[in-house]
């Protein structure tokens, strides 16, 4: 299956997205990453390459993230990966919500999971 | 951001692992000294971390570089940049110590000028791309590009030593430094600010000058020599212009 990395400056967010994202995801590997690495606000590269390696079972893995340094830090993970990684620009929970549903998709491909993580972009709420 | 030891220069002092531990130990002094003065910067257009950020990740950098047996060149960079990417938060992380991994590559075969000149560019192009900025936007960028086209046209074209070369590089820097005063942020947190970003001197492009400022005084150490006092003015275009004035019996 594909997997799914939801990054976030804070842990908290990240597991919470990951919460909600979960409910749709059937047996998705979905996996939060956020924080520092000493309690505080901010990524860790290592970690979302941690995060990366564990969601993959082969068929690549699709990350979202929040702001600023948090895309920087995952491009540098996705770079350093040795696992097929891209990440997804789209807003991080809407896009892990529409990812995490297309991956249920027996036909998923690493490509399909993106373009429907990158589909939330335009999703409008009122 | 080179160390430019040929070898055969630095033998019987350094070897040049050891030069490009010193080179970091330098400039974790530096930074730290300067710890202050580059959050001020950051606290006038951005969430002044960068002082405190940076001090934090080169000291633990310099202590990584420290404990490594018989470094080699490659190794130092890639374990500065780890450490960094790992150390500083922000931006800075990956922008100063993701390009640094990746750009350690370059020195498989040690440093050479041709390595260090390699070594420059993919450096650079690694924070362009990864921080999507280019020369103007009021970033780092501003100090490294004329720093490392600087430093290329110097070995490349002018045929300078590594030295030279750098320190040519190091005055390129300060004068992108100054150049980031009186234009407009366009990314980066100051980039909020939009016009009252204007008349303020980025605190990236000014880290980015004391690391170079640090590896030329480094360089210059381990290869015993006097820094070289040069500018970044160029020696090499036939001033054609003067010889046309001077055939030009009435001028303007």
């Amino acid at each position: 299956m594909v997997g799914l990395v939801v990054v976030s400056h804070s842990e908290r967010a990240a597991e919470g997205i990951v919460e909600v994202a979960a409910e749709m995801a059937g047996d998705t590997p979905i996996e939060p990453v956020g924080g520092d690495g000493q309690g505080g606000i901010g990524t860790v590269p290592d970690a979302i390459g941690g995060a990366i390696d564990a969601a993959d079972d082969g068929d690549g893995v699709v990350v979202l993230v929040d702001l600023g340094s948090a895309v920087m830090n995952a491009d540098v993970a996705v770079e350093l990966s040795d696992a097929e990684a891209v990440i997804a620009d789209a807003p991080v929970l809407e896009g892990a919500v529409n990812a995490a549903v297309a991956a249920t998709d027996p036909s998923a491909t690493f490509g399909s999971v993106r373009e429907q993580a990158e589909a939330a972009r335009g999703m409008e709420k009122l | 951001m080179s160390e430019e030891g040929d070898g055969e220069a630095a033998s019987g002092a350094l070897s040049d692992g050891e030069a490009v531990v010193a080179a970091v130990e330098a400039v974790a002094d530096r930074i730290e000294a300067e710890r202050d003065h580059l959050t001020d910067l950051d606290s006038a257009i951005g969430d002044a971390d960068h002082g405190g950020n940076m001090a934090r990740g080169w000291a633990a950098a310099a202590e990584a570089a420290r404990d490594l047996d018989d470094p080699d060149p490659q190794t130092v960079c890639k374990t500065v940049g780890k450490t960094l990417m790992a150390e500083v938060g922000g931006a800075s992380g990956p922008l100063f110590g993701g390009s640094l991994v990746f750009a350690s590559a370059e020195l498989d075969d040690g440093v050479t000028a041709e390595s260090a000149v390699a070594f420059a560019e993919t450096y650079l192009e690694k924070v362009e791309d990864r921080g999507d900025a280019r020369v103007g936007d009021q970033t780092m960028v501003d100090a490294l590009t004329p720093a490392v086209h600087t430093f290329k046209k110097s070995i490349e074209t002018d045929e300078l030593s590594p030295l030279e070369a750098l320190a040519k590089a190091v005055d390129a820097a300060e004068r992108g430094v100054a150049f980031t005063v009186p234009i407009r942020a366009k990314k980066g947190r100051a980039s909020y600010l939009g016009w009252r970003s204007v008349g303020h001197q980025d605190p990236g492009a000014t880290s980015a000058l004391y690391i170079l400022e640090e590896l030329l005084a480094t360089a210059a150490d381990a290869l015993d020599s006097e820094t070289p006092d040069v500018d970044a003015t160029s020696p090499t275009i036939p001033d054609e212009s003067e010889e046309a004035t001077a055939s030009d019996p009435e001028g303007d």
